[in-house]
């Protein structure tokens, strides 16, 4: 899939000045705890924005409060003109959202289910009808137009949820975590299908998530979201310059009798600024300068260490959230999951479907 | 948005919600099913009839020392006693060896009550005096206790006034067996009813009845309703859609009401079919007041719900509210009945003004102006109930 550049928006290019979505310091606050800190951030007309972060980083509320779902503490927002707060109800005539959330009825059929809800978007009868029938065409599923939903797979549940947030053809469609729980098979098709969309129908997708695989394949320009703040926002190339462009290297290295004693000498060399530890054996390093790579080998021989295989590598988006926030996503993700007692129901919950 | 768009929609999720509801084949039996159960169980728990006192088990113990040698006097009274008692059926007489004997068959619960006749029984009439009976009744059991008593008091007042009608014939001989009963009890009651025909206990429940189980079936189903979107996430569907929000109130309101009112309708034809209740007012007014109780009923649910995080917190929440009510709102027993701080509480209580005007018009056939202070309570209420409710629900809705 790396085929795949990060001008997968291939519409970018024509309408590059028109902002869609405009944010000022958009901020939430829930008892005591602030999940989202004063944002500012343009979207594009026509782009794939992506919102890069560990769990509890703010991405999601972010996204229900630019959906009117939640309201802001403090800041504002406009989409396509219309202000988020003020103009509630046009922003959502050219918005659709799919969450983890199943927003659906399990005891209407599948139909009825897109009827239901077309209607309640003001879509015309004859209209919304040849609409039901594209959507479930599209997604493969024709078949089960009068099964109730309840009957449905997990797969079928998912397809169900995203053409439910097409009915309006949206301008916008915000995504949260799209490939969440999903087999790699499924995560390829759902790619292929925001890509597509974003292509043919130049819906601007604005999605979040916490594996950089997504981001990277998808999105034009990604901002790294931390703690509720943006600590970074470009394309995903520009980001990775970031490292390599100040001359830094990212070296895989397996050290097949690797201590402490070891990672602590590495840590300690001047040039080195990062050292994870991926495995029992194995090191990622982040060094900069023109010697980092000698360095990096002289210091593990001297400590007696056997290097059994070593690579030198393309920063990825890990490495670049690592370099800038100073902790991997992983740790992120342990550290910080806002109490219950913070969220009121709405905002989301577990990430487990 | 306009109003038409409001209402359309709302009418919308309304019928989405029914459509919900009838597809639920388990929960569409609960519904006829439940106030099935509740009708019955009450019907045939209450007796129908005034009073349907018979074959109470109860014994008796003669201590009577007689009057000289003769226990005639206590034997004459037994041997009435007896004769009364074949006719009416109202007791399984025996006799007790004893007062101690007698306590603990009662204790035991062999016997309902005792009847002892003391010692000085004879000795006393033969006197010029009057002869104590002594009733025993199981004071564990005071519905049972207080029946004895009245029946027999009764009994005993009738046998009395008998003896009494003998005496005095045998004072004055011009007196006859008519006119000894003007002498003895010179005054006769009769009681009237406001309407044609008899009314018993379950025609007193029934409305009360009817009026618990619409305004229960909204104020639990409005909240299981709204949580369960919520929890499910289809909440956010209809949130996300350009509607206004007030529709998903109006829209659930309305799909509980009408639950709630099909649920009435089936305990009114149940009432009127097998229990032999009789409507003698108009049978709109009757479903227009289960419209307005409901309609009162609404803004609370719809608060409390927006209120609650989950739908196990608005269902305990709502148990809780609705036991006091179900007892002080005079549905089943009358609020007059109760000490006067609790008369107070059932005051404030929007059920007990709903049973209240319901029974009036089913059973004494009352019209609009004869129920005009409930109408009043009622339409108050829920007014404002639902001038705190919209506002509180949006947001709620949008935390």
């Amino acid at each position: 899939m790396l085929g795949i550049e990060e001008g997968a928006g291939g519409s970018v290019a024509a309408e590059a000045n028109t902002n869609i979505i405009e944010v000022h310091g958009l901020t939430k606050k829930f008892k005591g705890f602030t999940a989202v800190d004063n944002i500012s951030f343009d979207v594009r007309r026509g782009e794939i924005f992506g919102l890069l972060g560990p769990n509890g980083a703010g991405k999601s509320t972010t996204l229900r409060m630019l959906s009117t779902l939640a309201k802001p503490t403090a800041g504002s927002a406009t989409i396509n003109g219309h202000d988020i707060a003020k103009d509630d109800t046009e922003v959502r005539k050219s918005i659709g959202i799919v969450s983890e959330k199943m927003i659906m009825y399990n005891r209407l059929t599948a139909k009825e289910n897109l009827w239901f809800f077309g209607c309640l978007f003001g879509i015309p009868k004859d209209t919304l009808r040849s609409r039901i029938d594209e959507l479930l065409e599209l997604v493969q599923l024709t078949k089960w137009k009068n099964a109730q939903v309840g009957t449905f797979s997990t797969g079928m549940r998912q397809r169900m949820n995203v053409i439910r947030a097409l009915l309006n053809m949206p301008e916008v469609l915000f995504l949260d975590e799209p490939t969440l729980g999903l087999d790699p098979q499924s995560s390829v098709e759902i790619r292929d299908f925001i890509v597509k969309l974003n292509r043919e129908n130049h819906t601007t997708i604005v999605l979040t998530t916490h594996m950089m695989v997504d981001a990277d394949l998808l999105c034009n320009r990604i901002a790294i979201v931390d703690h509720g703040k943006i600590v970074a926002l470009d394309t995903s190339s520009n980001l990775k310059k970031l490292i390599s462009g100040a001359n830094t290297a990212v070296l895989k290295i397996e050290v097949s009798n690797l201590t402490l004693g070891i990672m602590e000498s590495i840590k300690s060399i001047a040039c080195v600024d990062t050292v994870t530890q991926d495995d029992d054996t194995h090191l990622r390093i982040i060094a900069h300068g023109e010697e980092a790579f000698d360095n990096v080998i002289d210091t593990i021989r001297a400590k007696g260490g056997k290097i059994n295989t070593m690579e030198n590598l393309l920063p990825t988006l890990e490495d670049v959230f690592l370099h800038i926030t100073g902790h991997q996503v992983r740790d992120a993700a342990d550290q910080k999951i806002p109490m219950e007692g913070n969220r009121r129901f709405g905002a989301p919950r577990s990430r487990v479907r | 948005m306009g109003a038409t768009s409001l209402l359309s929609h709302s009418l919308r999720i309304a019928r989405k919600d029914l459509n919900e509801l009838f597809r639920n084949r388990l929960g569409l039996v609960l519904l006829v099913v439940m106030p099935l159960f509740m009708m019955v169980m009450v019907g045939f728990i209450y007796p129908s009839s005034g009073s349907t006192v018979s074959d109470l088990p109860i014994a008796m113990v003669n201590e009577d020392s007689g009057y000289g040698n003769s226990t005639i006097v206590s034997q004459t009274f037994i041997q009435g006693l007896q004769q009364i008692n074949d006719q009416t059926g109202m007791m399984v007489l025996s006799n007790a060896s004893s007062v101690s004997n007698l306590q603990s068959l009662i204790q035991q619960g062999s016997l309902d009550g005792g009847i002892i006749i003391p010692s000085n029984f004879s000795s006393c009439i033969m006197c010029g005096q009057q002869g104590t009976i002594i009733v025993i009744t199981d004071q564990s059991n005071p519905q049972i206790s207080g029946t004895i008593q009245t029946a027999l008091t009764e009994v005993f007042d009738q046998m009395g006034t008998m003896l009494a009608q003998q005496h005095v014939q045998e004072l004055n001989s011009s007196v006859n067996a008519n006119n000894s009963l003007a002498i003895v009890q010179p005054y006769k009651v009769q009681t009237q009813g406001v309407v044609a025909g008899n009314t018993n206990y379950f025609d007193f429940i029934a409305p009360g009845i009817l009026a618990l189980t619409v305004m229960m079936s909204v104020m639990t189903g409005l909240p299981s309703a709204i949580s369960m979107e919520r929890e499910s996430g289809t909440m956010d569907g209809m949130m996300v859609a350009p509607i206004n929000r007030l529709s998903v109130i109006l829209g659930k309101a309305l799909g509980q009401t009408a639950r709630g009112l099909i649920q009435g309708l089936i305990l009114l034809v149940l009432a009127i079919g097998i229990f032999g209740v009789v409507i003698h007012g108009s049978i709109f007014l009757v479903l227009g007041l289960l419209l307005l109780g409901v309609f009162s009923f609404v803004g609370l649910g719809i608060v409390i719900t927006s209120f609650t995080k989950d739908q196990e917190t608005a269902s305990m929440l709502m148990m809780t509210l609705m036991f006091p009510m179900m007892f002080l709102s005079g549905v089943f027993f009358p609020i007059q009945q109760m000490p006067w701080y609790m008369q107070d509480i059932s005051k404030a209580l929007p059920l007990t003004y709903a049973a209240d005007a319901l029974r009036k018009v089913m059973v004494l056939g009352a019209g609009v102006s004869d129920i005009t202070t409930q109408l009043t309570v009622l339409i108050v209420f829920g007014v404002v109930m639902i001038a705190i409710a919209v506002p509180v629900f949006r947001r709620e809705m949008t935390r």
